[in-house]
């Protein structure tokens, strides 16, 4: 199944696109997805602590299963205003 | 008015926007692009992004936080995205209300929480030319 990853701020800049659709395992988690991302470029891992996660608009815990189409956003700590 | 645009932002449109009938007081907070970065270093300009949905559902979130706590008050956000220079207005929030205590309290928590909590980020660019950085709210002082 595929889910839709938007990425932000040094997250976007460690993967190199602020979107993508990545094929993800039936019953995969969050941070399962997370670890995948991490082995595909190790600089982000020292981001794992202070990056948050949405999943459809909505902030989301890490063990939360992911859906079909699912929209999941990797937020960085935020810095507007 | 929620919104967050490329274009610049005219003041007085959000003072309007944020005006209820009756109002006695209009407070506006308008946050400005700085020359000096967070360690000092000569800032050329700041990059915003933003997760649009999201930031603008937060804006609603705090804007029904400030009308519980503050009353009867009229509130508008405008928050700019791209790259902007020194001296470019970033942010805009602008409160209203019948008296000016309820409209002080209801622009300073706004502006406060939208620091905290909106899925917008920012990146110092440097006169000198050195990689840009990007820049937390995460512990800054209210001030």
């Amino acid at each position: 199944m595929t889910v839709r990853v938007l990425a932000f701020a040094r997250v976007r800049e460690v993967l190199g696109v602020s979107e993508s659709v990545l094929n993800v395992p039936s019953g995969a988690r969050l941070c399962d997805l997370w670890a995948t991302l991490c082995e595909q470029n190790p600089e982000l891992g020292p981001l794992t602590s202070s990056t948050r996660t949405a999943r459809n608009g909505h902030l989301a815990d890490s063990t939360e299963i992911l859906e079909q189409d699912d929209e999941i956003a990797l937020l960085p700590p935020v810095g507007g205003g | 008015m929620f919104a967050i645009v490329r274009e610049p932002i005219d003041v007085s449109a959000v003072e309007d926007a944020a005006r209820i009938p009756g109002a006695g007081a209009s407070v506006t907070f308008v946050g400005i692009v700085r020359a000096t970065g967070e360690d000092g270093r000569s800032v050329a300009g700041l990059s915003y992004e933003s997760y649009d949905a999201m930031a603008l559902a937060e804006f609603e979130a705090i804007a029904r936080e400030a009308r519980e706590r503050h009353g009867g008050i009229g509130l508008a956000i405008v928050h700019r995205r791209g790259e902007l220079k020194v001296g470019e207005i970033a942010v805009v929030v602008s409160a209203s209300a019948p008296h000016r205590a309820a409209a002080f309290a209801a622009c300073s928590y706004t502006i406060d929480e939208l620091k905290s909590r909106a899925a917008i980020w920012k990146k110092e660019l440097y006169v000198d030319g050195t990689p840009g950085r990007w820049c937390s709210n995460a512990g800054e002082a209210r001030t």
